[in-house]
């Protein structure tokens, strides 16, 4: 019977929930990385392996990995260092992206680092140099506190030299030759200030994928759809509460089914009203529904980072989210209901959900 | 030989080692790379590029105030500290 895995990052070190095919009881294990700060958390389909992007204040940062489901870790930063003439530095290590052993890490100040051998060394593969906006992201003293610099990767399902990166603030990346060249994917996008770049300057929180030609976004400045891949992009945020928001997913077997957690838009940046609500379009952003069975309703001023939802791949897939405050919520039924599986973990930043045979 | 204290938020990190460790070295930077050679991956957890310390990590050689370059002596006591700091 499959197993269900959910690798869940926080503030105080990467946790672990299992639960198997129907998803309903949950087993909890951690905190794993010492209670390090964990950005992301990912698990290798291909290899088995779990990475956590995380960030010491005491002793920098680091990829931990975890070739027994979170039975034993180890780290390594082998490489993961600017060259010291560049004057750039490596602040923190934000996201991960890892298939059979190859690891793509976004770090800030913005670049990429690769592992070819499972996590162990690492060499940078991209900084983005002269793309546009890049003279203003390699000045420090543009960004601002809790940058994250390359805030997101997400790879190609069958090309490994194909992925998107997501420059905070900046906007999306297409590269199709393994990070030798790049080109930003923006067109459409909405931005409520000044651009210097036509090309860029979009603040996009989280980018999922579909299937092989439509992509949706959540950003800054409302939802957004492309059905080329990114090329180009149109506003879906008619029909839900507020334009801003972190988190998304995208329904593994129903391009046109999509989900969303507005929340407003000023310094708190919790759900509307007290109310936990996740939203859904099952006609590609022409409508929108909430869904709220199982969610609390009344003072819960929850917050949900960007990489903080995820979606599994079952027939019936099951959603999953986790909030700034450290509830994690389940649903076994496509977001129909829901069901509090973990209260009182440390501040939630990333939640990754995989099946496990 | 040197004799260093190391915080207890470094040695989970790296199996093997001690809280207390005794090493031969001419400078704070020369025994971190000895640390180093015997446990891969110890001097990135201490310094940055530079090199330099960390900046939450403090080093103290016989009580005062130590940087990469502080001489060491034979019987010198070295404190290496994780600031205190963080929630």
């Amino acid at each position: 019977m499959p197993k269900t895995l959910l690798v869940v990052g926080t503030r105080k070190g990467a946790f672990l929930l299992e639960s198997d095919a129907d998803r309903r009881s949950w087993s909890l294990r951690g905190p794993y990385c010492e209670g390090w700060p964990v950005y992301h958390a990912v698990h290798d389909a291909v290899t088995g392996t779990i990475y956590a992007a995380a960030a010491s204040e005491w002793h920098g940062s680091a990829v931990w990995r975890s070739n027994d489901l979170g039975e034993t870790w180890t780290l390594s930063s082998e490489g993961i260092a600017y060259d010291e003439s560049s004057g750039r530095k490596v602040s923190k290590v934000s996201s991960l992206a890892a298939r059979n052993g190859r690891v793509l890490v976004g770090v800030e100040a913005p670049g990429i680092f690769e592992s070819k051998d499972g996590g162990e060394t690492f060499s940078l593969l991209s900084t983005l140099a002269g793309e546009p906006g890049s003279e203003a992201w390699d000045d420090p003293a543009n960004q601002p506190p809790g940058h994250l610099g390359i805030s997101a990767l997400m790879l190609d399902e069958d090309d490994d030299s194909r992925f998107w990166a997501i420059v905070q603030g900046v906007g999306v990346f297409e590269t199709t030759d393994d990070g030798t060249s790049w080109t930003p994917r923006n067109r459409g996008l909405r931005a409520d200030w000044p651009r210097p770049h036509e090309e860029v300057g979009f603040c996009v929180h989280r980018l999922v994928r579909a299937d092989d030609t439509r992509m949706y976004q959540q950003n800054h400045v409302g939802m957004h759809r492309s059905d080329d891949l990114g090329h180009t992009w149109t506003e879906i945020t008619e029909g839900l509460p507020t334009e801003f928001g972190f988190a998304a997913a995208a329904h593994p077997h129903d391009r046109d089914t999509f989900y969303v957690v507005p929340l407003d838009p000023g310094h708190g940046r919790t759900m509307p009203d007290g109310q936990a609500t996740v939203w859904q379009t099952k006609d590609a952003g022409s409508s929108w529904r909430p869904l709220r069975k199982g969610l609390p309703q009344q003072d819960a001023h929850l917050g949900v980072l960007r990489a903080a939802m995820a979606i599994d791949n079952y027939d019936t897939p099951g959603l999953y989210f986790g909030t700034s405050t450290g509830q994690l919520f389940a649903s076994n039924d496509e977001g129909e209901s829901w069901n509090e599986i973990a209260s009182y973990l440390p501040p939630i930043s990333s939640v990754e959900v995989a099946v496990l045979d | 030989m040197a004799d260093l204290h190391l915080p207890g938020t470094l040695t989970p990190l790296f199996p093997g080692l001690p809280r207390r460790v005794e090493v031969e070295a001419a400078t704070v930077d020369d025994a971190i790379s000895e640390l180093e050679r015997q446990w891969p991956g110890l001097r990135d957890r201490l310094c940055e590029p530079g090199p330099a310390l960390r900046m939450h990590i403090h080093v103290y050689v016989d009580r005062e105030r130590a940087t990469l370059a502080t001489p060491l002596e034979g019987r010198s006591r070295v404190d290496v500290i994780a600031a205190i700091s963080g929630g």
